[in-house]
């Protein structure tokens, strides 16, 4: 029983030392003392700028169309170092993140997605000096601003290509959450394709993740033996049209290029383009004019979205159609999300010749009528 | 016993083992860990020494570090003391996760229908709630286990997964916060239902509970009739029913009690650390728990030091990335020392010795 004995004063002997150690973390200010790092940048030194994503950048999707953007900031402009952390999750542990590049001086930090949110909030009060970029958040401070890009202009323009192109008149979609992003591409995909062909419908299968290959090949292979012979998504790999390609269906690349690992299937995708939107944010925080927006970009703001090129597949008369559609959705002369719209139930929820407001499609919380599927809701 | 290797060394088996012997070969087995995952490093043309002390600098060198690695340490404690506890009797419960998620959901319930109450009435009632729930969902494995003799570590595994779609269906269903733009996260706990943090860190008081927990679990295993009745059964059922020790009532409150402590962990993490619910609230600390676990030898008292080296370790793997590091190097390392703690589990029952001419 001695060495009990012996065991149980050591463990004594470790909680003072950690109570101690507490007291001493109570009574210091830690956040204060390198905050200032961040405005005593003058325009001959570097500007530090750090990226935060959710995903590996080599998932050849959503997490790689952002680090391509983050390189192209890098080429494009001189006095700017840069760097990424990849793979963290939406939990406690990315306050962390987002507080130790803080304290390591990096002037700008990019979040890239959502559950960063309440994290990016938090940690941009404590420095108040470094600005905050969230991607595809709806919450501000004075030093944390909002981005994202009008996915749906990009994805009614595929949607109807995907309702050209299918014999089935089935198309399948995989889908990771039920947030408003998702529902949103989800719906300007299905009113695209009904616009060239009003018999189609869209097979919703959710994957509960933004990337796993695995559950997407096999949500994949569920969508075509349901009878879809063209495939969509909103995940971050390109693991479906691999599987696509595998059974000989047709398939919709997203966020960036995707034709190269399936190009007997990919017809045509959407791809973000966030460089410039990049190079903005730092020449306004270099000439001190940067205010926390949220940035709603289209395709008619350069490429901050925008369609791939056109697989050969695609005839050249209906490329010129979506070309057009393309140039009237620039020009303003048409919104995607235009009324008369009906959600599952035959509910009309934008009234005829009525538009969508930011407020709806940011927030948007219903599939419009064509879609099979349910969103996972009370 | 004894076998055959090179030349005039052999094996022998050793009946003693003392406690010095132990630490030290645990400790030069972390070093080797270490060491070989060093090597990896290498050959991504780093340097590992500027990994080690990028990983102990930001770990415990500063007070912001050590804080954040005590935050990590708290679930990854709690977690592997509910396990330990369950391991001592051979059972092998895997579903620390499903329990932490499902002691999340009952303090959840309290935190977002009964924010009016007290903080001294709440947090005792959310606290109830984490521990019977994480209790109840280890007793749904126990119960075929205790009857039927049902293998408890593949029933227990795969409530993991129920339990976090059970989450996933309230956060983007009933508990969505309405004023939330649709996205799956419950609105946040009202003042009352946080545990309140030491100073301006993130570690909340539920450290408290940890050592509490701790030293109870120390003391009814080394020092009560129970803890030996526990062991017993675990190493043998006939011996336990000759002894008059009931089996079936041991299976059922092991079980529940190891389930009830990852409950509390998963109570401490939502009303400590997050504030509210949503779909990821562990980045699998239930399953490094087994580990910890492992490492620990079950000893309560370890299972805290082995805990605080992992928080440091996962906490310094995050800014590993920030000195340009690729993200799974921690992984790496971690497997990495387990692979010689495991291999350096054979010296304590076994020594290499010179043979006699």
């Amino acid at each position: 029983m001695k060495l009990s004995k012996k065991i149980s004063i050591s463990t004594l002997v470790f909680v003072m030392i950690l109570t101690l150690l507490l007291s001493g973390c109570s009574q210091s200010s830690k956040p204060a003392a390198t905050s200032d790092q961040g405005s005593s940048q003058s325009a001959g030194q570097k500007i530090k700028v750090a990226f935060v994503y959710v995903g590996p950048v080599g998932d050849f999707g959503y997490t790689y169309a952002q680090d391509q953007g983050r390189k192209y900031l890098e080429s494009h402009m001189k006095n700017v170092e840069t760097t990424y952390v990849e793979n963290i999750p939406e939990t406690a542990d990315c306050e962390r993140t987002f507080t130790d590049l803080a304290q390591k001086g990096y002037n700008i930090i990019f979040g890239t997605s959502y559950g960063y949110m309440d994290y990016m909030k938090d940690v941009s009060k404590k420095f108040p000096n470094v600005v905050f970029e969230h991607c595809s958040g709806y919450k501000t401070t004075a030093n944390l601003g909002t981005y994202f890009n009008r996915d749906y202009q990009a994805r009614y323009l595929t949607g109807m290509v995907a309702g050209k192109y299918t014999k089935s008149n089935i198309l399948g979609f995989l889908a990771p959450f039920g947030t408003p992003e998702v529902i949103r591409n989800i719906d300007a995909f299905t009113l695209g394709a009904q616009s060239v062909n009003p018999k189609v419908q869209v097979k919703v299968v959710w994957t509960n993740s933004w990337n796993d290959p695995a559950t997407e090949k096999t949500a994949a292979n569920s969508l075509i033996d349901a009878g879809a012979d063209v495939l969509a998504m909103h995940v971050d790999s390109p693991s479906f049209a691999q599987t696509a390609q595998d059974r000989g269906v047709l398939a919709i690349g997203h966020d960036s290029d995707m034709s190269k690992f399936a190009p007997n299937s990919i017809l045509v995708g959407d791809v973000s383009n966030w460089g410039p939107y990049f190079v903005q944010v730092v020449k306004e925080v270099m000439n001190k004019t940067w205010k926390p927006t949220q940035y709603f970009g289209g395709i008619k703001d350069g490429g901050v979205i925008d369609i791939t090129p056109f697989s050969s597949k695609v005839d050249k008369d209906f490329q010129a159609i979506v070309n057009a559609k393309r140039q009237d959705i620039i020009d303003g002369k048409f919104v995607p999300f235009t009324g008369p719209v009906y959600d599952q139930n035959g509910n009309l929820k934008i009234k005829d010749g009525d538009k969508a407001t930011d407020e709806m499609l940011l927030s948007i919380n219903w599939f419009v009528k064509g879609v099979v599927g349910s969103i996972p809701k009370s | 016993m004894k076998r055959k290797l090179l030349g005039s060394w052999e094996i022998k088996k050793t009946n003693t083992s003392s406690g010095l012997k132990k630490v030290v070969i645990s400790v030069t087995s972390i070093i080797l860990g270490l060491i070989f995952a060093g090597l990896f490093v290498l050959l991504t043309g780093k340097n590992p020494l500027e990994l080690y002390t990028e990983i102990v600098q930001s770990s415990v060198g500063s007070i912001y570090g050590l804080s954040e690695t005590i935050v990590e340490m708290i679930p990854l404690a709690l977690c592997s003391l509910g396990v330990s506890l369950a391991f001592r009797m051979q059972l092998w419960n895997i579903g620390a996760e499903g329990q932490f998620y499902m002691g999340a959901f009952g303090a959840t319930y309290f935190a977002l229908f009964f924010s009016g109450l007290p903080k001294l009435v709440l947090l005792p009632l959310m606290l109830l709630a984490g521990l019977i729930c994480g209790g109840l969902w280890a007793l749904i494995p126990a119960l075929p286990k205790a009857f039927w003799n049902v293998n408890e570590t593949i029933s227990s595994l795969l409530l993991n997964y129920v339990a976090y779609l059970w989450i996933a269906y309230l956060v983007y269903g009933p508990w969505k916060d309405p004023k939330g733009n649709n996205f799956p996260l419950t609105k946040p706990f009202s003042d009352n239902g946080t545990i309140p943090v030491f100073g301006n860190t993130r570690i909340s008081y539920a450290l408290f509970l940890m050592f509490i927990i701790a030293v109870i679990l120390f003391f009814i295993l080394k020092h009560s009739k129970w803890g030996y009745e526990i062991r017993v059964s675990g190493s043998s059922r006939k011996a336990a029913d000759y002894a008059g020790m009931s089996y079936i009532k041991n299976v059922l409150l092991v079980m529940f009690l190891s389930g009830s402590i990852s409950g509390i962990a998963g109570m401490a993490e939502v009303s400590g650390v997050l504030h509210r619910l949503q779909q990821t609230i562990s980045p699998g600390y239930g399953y490094t728990a087994i580990l910890i676990a492992l490492l620990a030898r079950l000893n309560p008292i370890s299972i805290l030091l082995v805990s605080f080296l992992m928080g440091g370790l996962l906490v310094g793997g995050y800014s590993l990335q920030t000195s340009g590091f690729p993200s799974s190097m921690v992984s790496m390392f971690q497997g990495s020392i387990l692979f010689f703690v495991l291999a350096g589990e054979m010296f304590n029952n076994y020594r290499l010795v010179r043979k006699k001419a």
